[in-house]
């Protein structure tokens, strides 16, 4: 699903992205608001559910080289964290929806998880 | 004989400068996708300096980072002066935190860090002297194949 796509699904606000950006083809996605957990469980080219609406966010997006970043719960990010994701190339979408009917909205139109779920004693987690 | 490829490269960090969290992941991340670090390498590594760095803001006075890229790896080491760990086993295991609210408002302190560390290096190391500082050395092996 293209993100264009997803902000229309998502009534969203698009605060950081560009027109090319706005065609990214998104398959897979996760969602939390914990920031360690994204950065061991997010998968490369994943578009990232959150709350979360410090810097720290989109320079995780960038070290895992996530497609983008939906705020939910209509949280709107820092200043700050706007700044770092244009310099970075990190779309940045807000939606009033909660993470659970965001995460729904997402999973009714074939976007899956970028992880299925968390297996016990892996040692090592291709990302 | 060293090749090419190799380099070194060392980022100072100062402590309790929560804003500046993931900057040096990020900017080390840049410099290793110009040196041509296969992607999915470079993603570890990032994730593993992202994690010192944010243990080195919470718990340290200064810190510094350094990174040195072989042939077939790539070490990334962390040293700090701070407070130290009293129980290494303890503070491995996930969950166990000694966070404050300061780290909780990054997303951080959830008792991920060290553990994120391990799982994402080749090889990882730890030392630590309470009231003294924290050693911590990754390896992350460039397995072309794999990534």
């Amino acid at each position: 699903m293209k993100l264009a796509e997803i902000i229309d699904m998502l009534d969203a606000e698009l605060i950081v992205g560009t027109p090319d950006q706005l065609q990214i083809d998104i398959k897979t996605a996760f969602g939390a608001d914990l920031m360690s957990d994204v950065l061991c469980d997010a998968r490369s080219g994943c578009l990232l559910i959150t709350g979360l609406t410090t810097p720290q966010g989109v320079r995780i997006a960038y070290a895992l080289d996530i497609a983008g970043i939906v705020f939910c719960r209509g949280k709107r990010p820092q200043p700050q964290s706007i700044e770092i994701a244009r310099e970075l190339g990190i779309p940045l979408l807000r939606t009033q929806y909660i993470m659970f009917e965001t995460c729904g909205r997402l999973f009714g139109e074939g976007i899956i998880g970028c992880i299925r779920e968390i297996c016990a004693g892996d040692s090592f987690r291709e990302i | 004989m060293k090749s090419e490829s190799e380099f070194v490269g060392n980022v100072s960090i100062v402590g309790h400068g929560f804003e500046y969290a993931g900057r040096v992941s990020n900017e080390i991340k840049k410099i290793l996708l110009e040196q041509g670090i296969p992607e999915g390498i470079v993603r570890r590594v990032a994730v593993v300096i992202f994690e010192v760095e944010v243990n080195i803001i919470s718990y340290a006075e200064t810190g510094f980072i350094r990174y040195q890229v072989l042939p077939d790896s790539i070490i990334i080491e962390a040293k700090d002066k701070g407070q130290g760990i009293a129980d290494i086993e303890l503070a491995q295991q996930e969950g166990y935190s000694t966070a404050d609210d300061k780290i909780r408002e990054m997303g951080f302190g959830a008792g991920m860090g060290l553990a994120n560390i391990k799982k994402f290096s080749d090889v990882f190391e730890i030392n630590s002297e309470v009231g003294k500082g924290t050693y911590v050395k990754s390896i992350i092996n460039i397995d072309k194949k794999r990534s």
